[in-house]
């Protein structure tokens, strides 16, 4: 078991084989990680074919996070929130304003989930031509009816968690700054942990466009 | 003025100052479009951070178009439909066996014409990300879905935007056959610049 408690306001990086599961446990309330998902050759989560194929304007389980090529990169196997953003990107260095200065504020400086991103993917060989909108775990922005968004301010509690299934080998690219709505700055720490996944049908026989995405991460290895 | 007709690509430079409107010729038609800094095509359109900033899902008169930066690129200046779609994406052959299934893999697709259209001045597959969808009705509802829904927009109904700075528009008269995003009859659009 490889476990890591990525601090609030940090980002991470790491590679995981096929076949895992990855549990994402917020360690305090109002918790943000910004995921992003790429496969060595240049595969990429894209969220608007995720959304549309499993029709939905939010992810949760049993949806799989589907590719730019069409292969389902990990499924969604649990969690105890029935809703994280996708619509609303990452942080940018336009969000985070205060405390920039490594000088007077040593590492309380704060950095953006962008800023953590591109660290991260360019130290594994990616920059930003390779940026897609980001999964927002522990996140919820309501859609009205007249499509105004707002962030759900108290969606996420401490222990909240959910579980991925990666499909195929994955990069898993993450920042916990906070999300671009939330206008304070409390970044909650994230813990996560990979292990072994047990067998878990329900992402394949949810829907026909689930189990094509998954009998494609099938061919990715044939 | 060009036409467009079903199933083909165009990309235009328009500079900074200049408008170009995109005309819904025939009704429900779905013009799928891209837009990238001219000057750099790392900072192109970002979707999220145009409907997060705009703190609204859908696109109208006054919508400003973002990039990745967070720069303007463009803003939509005039709007006869009322609403358009930026969450739906576009459709690929791979997308497409996904909610389709595999006979519709080798079937056109926007994606294939987003990277037939944008090669000459260097836009590759990796710089392909969210587009708009103009004239096409995607509605979000508050309990989390998203539908394909039919069209709002209707014959010579029309979309105006105007570069905050030089860009390309890069844009796929879209193919889709399979769902009503195009009323199951892709038309032609027409895209006049001034």
């Amino acid at each position: 078991m490889t476990a890591h408690d990525v601090p609030g306001g940090a980002a991470w990086s790491l590679r995981v084989r096929p076949g895992r599961e990855v549990r994402f446990t917020a360690l305090g309330p109002g918790a943000c990680c910004s995921l992003l998902l790429l496969t060595s050759d240049g595969d990429r989560l894209n969220v608007p074919d995720t959304l549309k194929a499993q029709m939905s304007a939010r992810i949760a389980p049993p949806m799989v996070l589907m590719s730019d090529r069409g292969v389902g990169l990990a499924s969604v196997t649990g969690s105890s929130l029935d809703w994280h953003d996708a619509l609303c990107g990452h942080s940018t260095d336009r969000h985070v304003t205060s405390h920039a200065s490594y000088q007077e504020h040593r590492n309380d400086r704060r950095v953006s989930a962008r800023t953590g991103l591109l660290s991260e993917l360019r130290k594994r060989g990616f920059d930003r031509t390779d940026l897609h909108a980001s999964v927002n775990l522990f996140s919820k922005v309501a859609v009205a009816a007249d499509g105004a968004l707002s962030l759900v301010t108290d969606h996420c509690a401490a222990d909240d968690w959910v579980t991925l299934r990666t499909e195929v080998e994955l990069l898993l690219v993450m920042s916990t700054s906070p999300h671009p709505l939330d206008l304070e700055w409390k970044p909650a720490d994230v813990r996560v942990t990979v292990t072994a996944a047990p067998p878990d049908d329900g992402p394949r026989l949810s829907r026909a466009e689930s189990a094509r995405a998954l009998d494609a991460a099938r061919e990715v290895l044939a | 003025m060009t036409a467009v007709l079903a199933g083909d690509g165009h990309l235009v430079m328009l500079p900074a100052g200049a408008t170009l409107r995109i005309t819904d010729l025939e009704g429900n038609q779905a013009a799928d479009t891209l837009l990238f800094d001219s000057a750099d095509l790392d900072n192109r359109y970002s979707a999220v951070d145009t409907v997060r900033e705009q703190a609204n899902a859908y696109l109208t008169t006054g919508s400003a178009l973002l990039s990745t930066d967070l720069d303007v690129l463009a803003t939509v200046t005039a709007d006869t439909v009322g609403r358009h779609d930026t969450l739906g994406g576009a459709c690929s052959q791979e997308s497409n066996v996904i909610r389709y299934g595999t006979h519709t893999r080798h079937q056109h697709a926007c994606r294939e014409t987003f990277i037939r259209w944008g090669a000459p001045v260097g836009i590759t597959p990796r710089h392909l990300t969210h587009n708009i969808n103009f004239f096409m009705n995607v509605p979000l509802t508050p309990d989390g879905g998203l539908t394909f829904a039919d069209g709002l927009s209707g014959p010579g109904q029309y979309v105006e935007l105007t570069a905050a700075r030089d860009v390309y528009v890069l844009i796929s008269n879209c193919p889709q056959l399979n769902n009503p995003c195009n009323g199951w009859n892709p038309t032609p659009i027409e895209v006049t610049l001034s």
